[in-house]
């Protein structure tokens, strides 16, 4: 019986969660998404590799307008990972420009996200300050 | 080398809200234009391009030709994105140059007056038991909860990416390119908005995705534009005064994105521009400190900076540098979107290729009235869509 499901396959949910990248065989390009071939090289062989759990705010948005059903304001963010972009809401922290500083040091954490009529409760992510 | 193509007329029509008519009616108007401008007919014409992303119909351009003549030659329907309009125009060149017509038909037309945000859809949580679907086994749509596909909020971060980068470049310096081409909007009467405005005033007003607030942002408008497009061979037989106002089209390059690490997370607007600058220069064997005005893709005043960069009308990493130095004014050494861009002028998307080479051609002709950017010889007009599709045409003034 799951109890918990991930927000995005790509998200694991273990005793220290993290998110996984597919990892181009022949050319270490990384993928969150489902490819049917690398973009970068033609391979068709992936390996699963894991995203280091800190790394640094590369850019942001304070997005104050959304389309219907999206809370508002939220911090639209890039962090990188050791080398890898991803893309994450920052969360636990004020949306203020004055708080959220480019290059600031993040860690990624769950956001519980509400459960299901069967009683799943499914868990997101987003990188808190660290 | 196959031969030159040159713009034999264009034409936009007003921007801003056309209540009462359709797709069909923008079009059309702007194509009638266009040939009038040209001094030819639809009879003349061996080929039609036509974009539209709201019109709701794979054969638009058909659509077209029941309003302005159909004369059975082949019609292109185009979708490219921000990029459709200058899609649709190097379509229409390419079967030029490709020796199957002497004169072509490109048009480009959108209904968005109360749009509102473009690239994000709904998020729409269904209800039941979780479901992973999609290439990310999501189990609810992601915008909001990871980051956003919004256009403010993408293009914000773009921004302050180059901002972080290079510094310099904080909210006021984004502001103060939108009061620029707000002002330059002033003078040009097919705009949607000719208002001027404050750096208080834009910097006050609504916050959309920080750092762009509302008059930072495009304006969503009804509008089209309609280029013709003639073969040098071809030009050569028409009158001394339609020879006089031709404009040559010294280089015409599209770009789609190149893989980055980068762009897999965040879309890369700068690599496929870099890439369309480099490749247009190259064409049109002209620098870019020859040109005497540019038009470029200004969805969002973040996004104009980074394009300074792109189009490299300042050295990398210089754009501050290079806005603050008066340069990006119509009085200064590289007036950008003397128009209003489409922070003002709008931005009714697949018109906008056309329209930025439109405005081109105005100054290039001696035809820009009060806005005239004086002794204008040769100009750049850039469009991008996300993602990614980058067009890049060099424009130049007639020798005689």
């Amino acid at each position: 019986m799951v109890d918990r499901i991930a927000l995005v396959d790509y998200l694991v949910l273990d005793d220290e969660p993290h998110l996984v990248a597919h990892e181009c065989e022949q050319c270490s390009a990384r993928y969150f998404d489902r490819r049917n071939a690398c973009a970068a090289c033609d391979n068709t062989t992936f390996r699963s590799v894991d995203i280091p759990r800190e790394g640094t705010l590369y850019t942001f948005s304070i997005v104050a307008v959304a389309p219907p059903g999206v809370p508002v304001p939220f911090v639209a963010a890039i962090v990188d990972c050791g080398g890898t972009r991803v893309r994450g809401n920052l969360v636990n922290i004020d949306p203020d420009p004055e708080q959220v500083r480019l290059g600031m040091r993040v860690r990624l954490t769950t956001v519980p996200l509400g459960a299901d009529s069967a009683g799943v409760e499914a868990v997101g992510y987003g990188f808190e300050p660290a | 080398m196959a031969e030159d193509v040159w713009i034999l007329g264009i034409s936009m029509t007003k921007f801003g809200k056309h209540p009462g008519r359709d797709h069909v009616d923008l079009a059309s108007e702007a194509a009638l234009a266009a040939l009038a401008d040209a001094g030819v007919g639809i009879r003349d014409i061996g080929v039609l391009a036509a974009g539209s992303l709201t019109a709701g119909s794979s054969s638009f351009g058909q659509q077209i030709q029941k309003q302005i003549g159909q004369t059975g030659i082949p019609v292109y329907n185009v979708a490219n994105a921000c990029a459709t309009g200058a899609t649709a125009l190097r379509v229409a060149l390419l079967e030029i140059k490709a020796g199957e017509a002497d004169l072509g038909l490109a048009v480009g037309v959108e209904m968005l007056s109360g749009a509102g945000l473009l690239g994000a859809p709904p998020r729409q949580d269904k209800g039941g038991a979780w479901t992973p679907t999609g290439r990310f086994g999501a189990i609810t749509p992601l915008e909001g909860r990871v980051g956003t596909d919004s256009m403010p909020g993408v293009f914000a971060q773009i921004g302050l990416e180059y901002g972080h980068r290079y510094g310099g470049a904080d909210f006021e310096l984004f502001a103060r390119i939108a009061e620029k081409n707000h002002a330059h909007s002033t003078l040009n009467p097919l705009a949607a908005y000719q208002k001027r405005f404050t750096v208080e005033q834009i910097m006050n007003d609504v916050m959309i995705a920080y750092p762009n607030t509302r008059p930072m942002c495009s304006a969503n408008c009804d509008g089209a534009a309609a280029v013709v497009v003639v073969s040098d061979r071809r030009l050569r037989t028409l009158s001394p005064e339609q020879r006089r106002r031709a404009v040559k089209i010294s280089a015409s390059v599209l770009t789609s994105d190149p893989w980055q690490e980068a762009c897999q997370v965040l879309p890369d607007v700068n690599t496929l521009t870099r890439q369309a600058a480099a490749r247009a220069y190259e064409q049109a064997g002209i620098g870019p400190e020859e040109l005497d005005l540019v038009e470029l893709h200004d969805c969002f005043a973040t996004a104009e900076l980074v394009h300074y960069d792109n189009l490299m009308l300042c050295e990398q990493g210089g754009a501050v540098d290079f806005f603050n130095s008066g340069a990006t004014w119509r009085d200064g050494r590289t007036p950008v979107n003397v128009s209003g861009g489409l922070e003002s002028k709008g931005h009714p998307i697949a018109a906008t290729g056309i329209a930025n080479i439109w405005e081109i051609c105005q100054h290039l002709r001696t035809e820009a009235g009060d806005r005239q950017i004086e002794g204008a010889r040769v100009g750049l007009a850039h469009v991008i869509g996300l993602g990614s599709a980058c067009g890049v045409h060099v424009l130049e003034k007639a020798a005689s």
